[in-house]
């Protein structure tokens, strides 16, 4: 059992507020990821939580106590660096066994519980030896092996995968889940990769300016992002914005006026919306369809093939649009090309930002992480 | 090709015959050590001759030259096991915990260091006489372990400043608190650094001739202070001087030629590397 | 407050090793105070330093310290860097010839004063005589004609290597891309002497200027074992006459004047030491 609670938690610098009140609950058993641009403030509230930060003001509850005062190593928490932060002149058996000799465990036991992370790792070959002559992804997994040792009651990882290269860094998204599939560990993963938020989290928390802008399952930001800062943040390419004007606001959604002339109906909540109000209108490039019918007309400006999707990048109204389309499409620069979307997929925000939620929710929204291994999904169903 | 094989044995010519004339002196007192006295006055200066360890001999039989070399010993080693005892929690929260203060501290402790010597001899004289501490190995240990001070600080400040922060934060997370910290982790870790600032220390309290010289008699003298009773007229005995220098110099120039790259580093205070 | 607790053993060491002495100076040098004679005594008022600034002694030492310390630091400068670039060189047996070169900066002041002093220029038995008298010239009785000449050869000779290390451990740090992009730029090896060693080498320079300014101020050991500041004031510099005040003539008073003076001339040179090396310092 290790439940995690913030309860508006503040840091000043200096003098700078650098998170401004940051409420959370973490379930037991959970992957949560923190996200956000550099100097959103993600890192810092990791570092809170370990201890290795004092807070300002607001309470840090792990299973329901109070940890503000407690010293990095009474919370029962262990963390991987971002630099690893291995120790240079130990072995790797002496590294992950270092929380444990300063704890005073017998040598027998402590050799034991380092043999079975290791094992857990795939390390067992390499314990004799120092982080110097370890490859970046085995020092990546002593980094791991050192925080599973003291078999903490939550994890944190401070961007453990960024210094990895892109192969291998795929390879350790995997393991990682499959880390917590096997260890059952809550779980609080700071990053600034929103693949690796999608793809592993439970829930993804959203940070910005030292606000928290949306928290929710992968698919719940993807689909119903809360604001116009969300919306941008996840997702790439970015999602497309422009402004609209309302043409009529009813029950079954609000109408807007596009670029160059059509009408489109999007199913959203239109309480506090009017007619003639300027909202933003957002669609993400994969949800733009080449349709020879569509009401949105422009000129190809950039064509990006990667194989599988191409991107076209298209001038429309003073705007640039960026589609994904499949590999196959054949247009030229300069073409003009006409295209639509659905309109269940289309987002309009207001203009303090905040998103008109959508009259239905996205069918997958709900689906659990778990769902999607076959390892796990037969417990699940 | 050609030309670059002729300007590289040129250049080792010269910058040979440099070194070699620089190097001239100290070569010359080793080898007058080996002579005898009559060989060291000798005009022309011989320098084929029979080499005779009766200099070293001479030297080692005075009682007194093991006692001032276990001076010497004792006051280096001393002062910088001092300095490096109070340098180090310094430096640590210096490098690891740093205020708004510590950049204006760490240059203060440099500006002691140009507190001319002579400034001061007056009331440390004064003090050390009456606290009893004239010619007595404390008060010397004490004189140069305050002297070192802000190099060691310095110098140890600049090697922890290179061990990465995320280090020590995991050896918090793993459960060390300061002590261990230092102990288990910062001291392994720059070992070498420490090591080598200690010997800058002990090179430059084993060197030191200004209150070496003003503040000791007999009993505490050094070396330095040794060395220098051969100046007056009638000791001049240039063997027996040449040995006791040899032995007196030797292990420093080791030392020195050892850290030489770190001493830059203490010797500048950081700004050269 | 963790943090001021670890330091204040070595910040209040230093504070006391500091303003103790310091203030005593000064009050010294207010006071008739003489050790042989204890029935002087009392405020002096500026009386010390009247006469300190008035004996013509002082005005001899003080010149004998700026000749000693400019002379000094021409020579190891210009002599240091232009051997910088020459040991930087590639050639045979670089690394002993390096280690030859920078000995004399490890050798204790009173040794090298007397290796100087008996072996080298001793004006009979020297090798200087003895090379002297083989190209057919007299043979020089340095410390008697040429004190202060002599003084300033002994300790360029030990500062000569401590400049020479600074600089070509500064040298080394010179990025070849810039040496080989102004050779691409047609520069010649005096040009890039000119124009890309020497502005690197600037900062260097200047610390090293400084601390031997720190040093060569209070010039002591070489002194006391060869001329005894002699003959007469002719090689006496300022801190061997604080120390003939002091501890020859006994008058405490005397020689803290002296002392404040050697402290504000040390301090000019320390605030252009300190601006430097804390230009330089990231925290």
């Amino acid at each position: 059992m290790a439940t995690l609670e913030l309860n508006n938690i503040v840091k000043d610098f200096a003098g700078t507020q650098v998170i401004k009140g940051v409420d959370l609950e973490v379930k037991d058993r959970e992957f949560v990821v923190f996200v956000g641009p550099s100097g959103c403030g993600k890192s810092t509230l990791l570092r809170m939580i370990a201890g290795l930060e004092s807070v300002s003001s607001g309470d840090i509850l792990i299973d329901g106590q109070r940890m503000n005062e407690v010293g990095p190593a009474e919370r029962g928490l262990s963390m991987v660096f971002q630099s690893y932060a291995l120790y240079p002149h130990m072995t790797v058996e002496d590294n992950m066994g270092f929380s444990l000799r300063l704890a005073k465990v017998p040598k027998a036991e402590r050799r034991e519980k380092v043999l079975e992370a290791a094992r857990i790792l795939q390390l067992e070959n390499l314990l004799e030896r120092k982080p110097k002559a370890l490859s970046g992804g085995q020092r990546q997994r002593v980094a791991i092996g050192r925080a599973i040792v003291r078999n903490p009651s939550i994890f944190l990882f401070d961007e453990p995968l960024s210094n990895l290269d892109a192969a291998l860094r795929v390879q350790m998204r995997i393991e990682l889940a499959r880390l917590h599939e096997e260890l059952d560990a809550t779980m609080i993963y700071v990053t600034h990769d929103q693949i690796e938020a999608m793809t592993m989290a439970d829930k993804i928390v959203v940070l910005q300016g030292g606000i928290v802008e949306q928290v929710g399952s992968p698919m719940e930001l993807y689909h119903h992002p809360r604001n116009r800062f969300v919306a941008g943040f996840i997702g790439s390419p970015k999602m497309n914005f422009i402004d609209v004007e309302v043409r009529d606001a009813r029950s079954e959604g609000v109408s807007v006026r596009l670029p160059g002339g059509g009408e489109y109906a999007v199913p959203v909540d239109a309480s506090g919306c009017q007619t003639g109000d300027i909202l933003s209108l957002g669609i993400r490039p994969e949800h733009l369809v080449l349709d020879d019918a569509g009401p949105l007309e422009g000129e190809i400006t950039v064509i990006e093939r990667l194989g599988g999707v191409t991107s076209l990048y298209v001038q429309c109204h003073d705007e640039e649009w960026i589609l994904v389309t499949d590999g196959e499409v054949a247009h030229r620069v300069r073409d003009s090309v006409r295209f639509g979307f659905v309109p269940t997929r289309a987002h309009l925000f207001a203009e303090d930002g905040l998103a008109l939620s959508h009259l239905e929710r996205h069918p997958l929204v709900d689906v659990e992480r778990r769902q999607n291994r076959a390892s796990t999904a037969a417990d699940a169903s | 090709m050609h030309s670059s094989i002729t300007k590289k044995l040129a250049i080792t010519l010269l910058a040979w015959a440099i070194a070699l004339v620089v190097f001239f002196p100290i070569f010359w007192m080793i080898l007058t050590g080996f002579k005898t006295e009559g060989e060291a006055v000798a005009t022309p200066p011989s320098l084929f001759f029979e080499p005779t360890l009766s200099g070293y001999h001479e030297v080692m039989a005075r009682a007194d030259y093991v006692k001032f070399a276990i001076n010497s010993v004792v006051v280096s080693l001393g002062s910088t096991l001092l300095a490096l005892l109070i340098a180090v929690p310094a430096a640590y929260s210096m490098a690891f915990l740093p205020t708004p203060r510590t950049r204006g501290t760490l240059l203060w402790m440099l500006s002691t260091k140009m507190l001319p010597p002579v400034g001061v001899l007056m009331p440390i004289y004064l003090l050390f006489r009456d606290l009893g501490l004239l010619d007595s190995l404390s008060g010397l240990i004490v004189i140069y372990m305050l002297m070192n001070l802000p190099i060691v600080v310095w110098m140890l400040y600049t090697f922890f400043k290179d061990v990465p922060k995320d280090i020590l934060e995991a050896g918090r997370m793993d459960g060390a608190g300061t002590l261990q910290e230092v102990l288990y982790l910062l001291v392994p870790l720059t070992l070498p650094g420490i090591a080598s600032t200690g010997l800058l220390s002990v090179i430059l309290s084993w060197n030191e001739a200004f209150w070496s010289l003003n503040l000791t008699t007999s009993s505490a003298a050094p070396l330095t202070a040794f060395i220098a009773s051969f100046s007056s007229p009638e000791g001049l005995f240039w063997a027996k001087l040449s040995a006791a220098s040899t032995m007196a110099i030797a292990p420093i120039l080791i030392l020195g030629w050892m850290t030489q790259k770190q001493m830059v580093r203490g010797l500048t205070f950081g700004a050269v590397k | 407050m963790r943090s001021f607790l670890l330091q204040a053993p070595a910040v209040s060491l230093l504070l006391l090793w500091m303003l103790v002495p310091l203030c005593m100076t000064l009050w010294f040098s207010f006071q008739r105070y003489n050790l042989l004679n204890p029935m002087i005594s009392g405020f002096a008022g500026v009386d010390n330093y009247t006469y300190l600034l008035t004996d013509p002694a002082l005005w001899t030492a003080m010149g004998n310290t700026l000749l000693l310390v400019g002379w000094v630091l021409a020579i190891t400068v210009v002599g240091g860097t232009l051997l910088a670039v020459l040991f930087q060189q590639e050639f045979f047996g670089r690394g002993i010839a390096r280690l030859l070169v920078i000995a004399p900066f490890f050798i204790m002041p009173t040794v090298s004063a007397l290796i100087w002093k008996n072996m080298m220029m001793h004006p009979v038995n020297g090798v200087l005589a003895w090379l002297f008298n083989l190209f057919g010239f007299q043979a020089v009785d340095w410390f008697s004609s040429l004190p202060l000449t002599s003084i300033i050869i002994i300790v360029s000779w030990e500062w000569l290597p401590f400049a020479l290390l600074i600089l070509l451990t500064a040298i080394q740090s010179l990025d070849d891309d810039q040496v080989e992009a102004a050779r691409m730029d047609g520069a010649g090896p005096i040009a890039i002497f000119w124009f890309i060693t020497l502005p690197h080498l600037k900062r260097a320079i200047s610390v090293v200027i400084m601390i031997e300014m720190i040093f060569l101020l209070t010039i002591f050991a070489e002194i006391f074992v060869t001329t005894s500041g002699g003959p007469g004031l002719a090689s006496t510099n300022l801190a061997y006459l604080i120390y003939i005040r002091a501890l020859l003539d006994f008058d405490v008073g005397g020689a803290s004047a002296g002392g404040v003076i050697a402290i504000v001339l040390a301090n000019i040179v320390a605030i252009f030491l300190i601006r430097t090396v804390a230009r330089h310092l990231e925290t």
